[in-house]
């Protein structure tokens, strides 16, 4: 156990399976930085340094500097992934997804189903998301919501260093193709992990926090504010739960009718546009199910109907905030609080 | 005038203790409290114990109050002498919030350590107080870790070396345990002892533990001084599996803790932090193959497989055993009708985790067998 920063849980995580499964490659651009060209080996380890160090110890052959095409190499490992291989592709910034697209949703999440499922498809799209970057509208924004609408394709959004490399890991082991949400904005964030291998299977919710007014769901990045927040209502007599579910798809619906149905409100945080998204996702599963056991109506805490402004004024305004969370939940709890 | 002030600081109650909360005092400033005395509850993240005053004398003034959360190692109370004014109480108090650096007081804080036994496998392990040729060796039972012993090892490290294990398939050591049996777990225990050139010591052993300490204490007589043996294994067929097949299953944070909650009898002291280190060892790799392996040989067919009462009349070493009355995992009753010559001491409202539950007074049994 030593304390590790969400970067370095990723790459050990990735290291790890690498070392224990020949099958398990890694493509993308500049993931190592070099290739076919003179200069320094190894000089980036991807945009944000995540794979910095598995050129060294892998080779050529198992780390893959692609060319800037993600059309062709997310195909590529999508075809690999179906013949054998068990590849990990960086889809660097998820704004990105447009130009490969196709190759997600019409081939990688469909081969299971195309093919009667006798093919396997264990591949694993690593990709940045989020605002806070000063990055503007085409780095920065959170289109996990548009993979999660998708069968076939699993989505996991690690919210600290722990959970990051115990997802991962899972998301190497698993035969279905996973796109692992990673925010930009954490990478330098540390807690202990431990040193040795380990999974977090999908669809199982953490329970970060404990309480009996309101149910706080929130997703990726968004777990710590809603942490922060319970944290802080804790002093004016409010206790939250507050759930972390991990992977969009699978969700654990369970927990989170649970944990809703014990507090009897709903605040739900999502950094992604308001519009079909995680947060009307869960506020039209609690609404479906269990209606009758809201004490008040649900309320979300997103980022608005806007693409993410370039103004850093502007795009602080535009996430979501420990102050928006606690005042959500000040508003479901009515007056008097 | 401050030489006949004592401070009463806030204690370190395992690795992972950072600050605790004091929440409620046992006795009233003026009291004449005495070393030993539970003077006041103290709950961390993982749990809530009562707290024994460090020393004999007048307690003048509470620092910290019902409530309050602090560091380790920041002042809780003031003790002196009647002689001694409030005036220069309160300098001894404002000097110390003055000087109380909190890095300072983490610093001292001991760290597991690991060696290895055979090339590819370790032992982690926790090693506090002087150096000694007889220290106490802690051995946990199925599923624990070395920081099962935190209500223990830092108290009697004070005056005794200490060392408390991780065992093969547990916390941060090897997760290759071999055949499984028994036998093999005492063994490795056995060669960890010569990894660290221990070459006797006094054996504290709990549950599975108790089994390998006594299994290790008959196979191998001169290297054990004495035994402390709690709910020990082996002293009858009855376990209780729905323990031991939730406690492998469950994966999820509530179901677990119904699991973790048949361990003791006043389930309140049990924290969300201790069921989520529980869930985040079990998620380790080959952590679930270790236990389930350790299951089916040790507890094939729902009954416990080792019968090791019988070597209680070949022990040389003095030998204790200590029970909790209301145990739900290993009855008490397996305390029946054992030789007259071993001390035996059963607790009420006590379940099967003395010495967290009765951390003080095992602490007292434990440090009276090993000055003989």
């Amino acid at each position: 156990m030593s304390v590790k920063s969400y970067r370095q849980a990723l790459n050990e995580a990735i290291y790890q399976e690498m070392e224990r499964d020949e099958r398990v490659v890694v493509m993308g651009e500049d993931i190592a930085g070099g290739m076919g060209a003179p200069g320094e080996d190894d000089a980036w380890g991807g945009v944000l340094g995540v794979t910095k160090g598995l050129m060294p110890k892998f080779g050529r052959d198992r780390v893959l500097d692609t060319p800037i095409s993600e059309s062709a190499f997310i195909g590529c490992a999508a075809g690999a992934a179906a013949t054998g291989l068990r590849p990990v592709a960086e889809l660097m910034f998820v704004d990105f997804m447009g130009v490969c697209f196709d190759q997600i949703f019409n081939q990688a999440a469909k081969f299971r189903y195309m093919f009667g499922g006798k093919a396997v498809t264990p591949l694993v799209i690593r990709t940045m998301y989020g605002a806070g970057f000063r990055a503007a509208s085409q780095h920065s924004q959170c289109l996990y919501p548009l993979f999660t609408h998708i069968p076939g394709l699993k989505v996991a959004l690690p919210s600290n260093a722990y959970e990051a490399k115990g997802l991962m890991t899972q998301a190497i082991r698993d035969d279905d193709p996973v796109v692992i949400f990673e925010h930009k904005a954490m990478y330098d964030e540390e807690m202990e992990v431990p040193d040795e291998a380990y999974g977090i299977p999908f669809g199982e919710a953490n329970v970060t926090r404990e309480g009996d007014d309101v149910t706080l769901v929130a997703f990726g990045r968004m777990v710590n504010l809603a942490n922060e927040a319970a944290d802080s209502l804790k002093a004016s007599g409010i206790t939250c739960t507050v759930v972390d579910p991990r992977t969009t798809s699978p969700l654990d619906t369970e927990t989170i009718l649970e944990t809703v149905s014990e507090t009897g409100r709903l605040v739900v945080i999502d950094e992604a546009h308001p519009r079909c998204n995680m947060a009307t996702d869960v506020s039209a599963l609690v609404s479906q199910e269990i209606f009758s056991d809201l004490k008040a109506p649900v309320k979300m805490v997103t980022a608005p109907h806007c693409p993410v402004p370039f103004s850093p004024a502007l795009e602080d305004l535009y996430i979501p905030s420990t102050a928006k969370i606690e005042a959500a939940v000040r508003e479901v709890l009515g007056k008097g609080h | 005038m401050s030489g006949n002030i004592e401070p009463i600081l806030m204690p370190k109650w395992g690795l992972a203790m950072e600050e605790g909360m004091l929440v409620e005092w046992q006795v009233e400033e003026g009291d004449a409290i005495e070393k030993g005395q539970e003077i006041a509850d103290i709950e961390t993240t993982k749990i809530t114990n009562a707290f024994e005053s460090p020393l004999t004398g007048q307690l003048r003034r509470f620092v910290t109050m019902d409530g309050e959360t602090v560091p380790v190692g920041f002042l809780l109370a003031v003790c002196a002498e009647e002689d001694v004014d409030d005036a220069t109480i309160d300098g001894f108090v404002r000097d110390f919030k003055d000087n109380f650096v909190l890095d300072e007081a983490a610093a001292g804080a001991a760290e597991p350590e690991t060696v290895e036994i055979q090339p590819g496998q370790s032992i982690r392990y926790m090693t506090m107080g002087s150096d000694s040729d007889e220290p106490i060796l802690f051995v946990h039972g199925f599923g624990g870790g070395f920081d099962n012993w935190m209500l223990n090892q830092e108290a009697l490290s004070e005056d005794f070396q200490t060392y408390a294990v991780d065992l093969p398939g547990h916390g941060g050591s090897t997760k290759q345990i071999g055949d499984g049996e028994l036998a093999t777990l005492t063994d490795m225990l056995q060669s960890f002892m010569s990894a660290m050139k221990i070459g006797r010591a006094h054996l504290v052993g709990h549950s599975m533990g108790g089994g390998i300490a006594l299994d290790l204490a008959t196979r191998y007589p001169d290297q054990v001084a004495s035994l402390s043996l709690i709910a020990p294994v082996g002293f009858g067929p009855d376990i209780n599996m729905e323990y031991i097949d939730g406690f492998i299953t469950q994966t999820r944070a509530r179901k677990l803790r119904a699991v973790i909650e048949l361990l003791v009898d006043d389930p309140t002291g049990i924290s969300p932090d201790m069921i989520e280190d529980i869930i985040k060892y079990k998620r380790l790799d080959g952590v679930g193959p270790a236990l389930e392996l350790l299951r089916d040989k040790n507890m094939p067919a729902g009954q416990q497989a080792s019968a090791l009462k019988d070597r209680l009349d070949d022990l040389v070493a003095p030998t204790q055993i200590i029970w909790g009355r209301n145990d739900r995992i290993i009855p008490a009753s397996h305390a029946e009708g054992l030789p007259d010559r071993l001390k035996i001491q059963i607790y009420d409202d006590t379940g099967h985790m003395p010495h967290m539950e009765r951390a003080n007074e095992v602490n007292a049994l434990i440090s009276a067998i090993v000055k003989g």
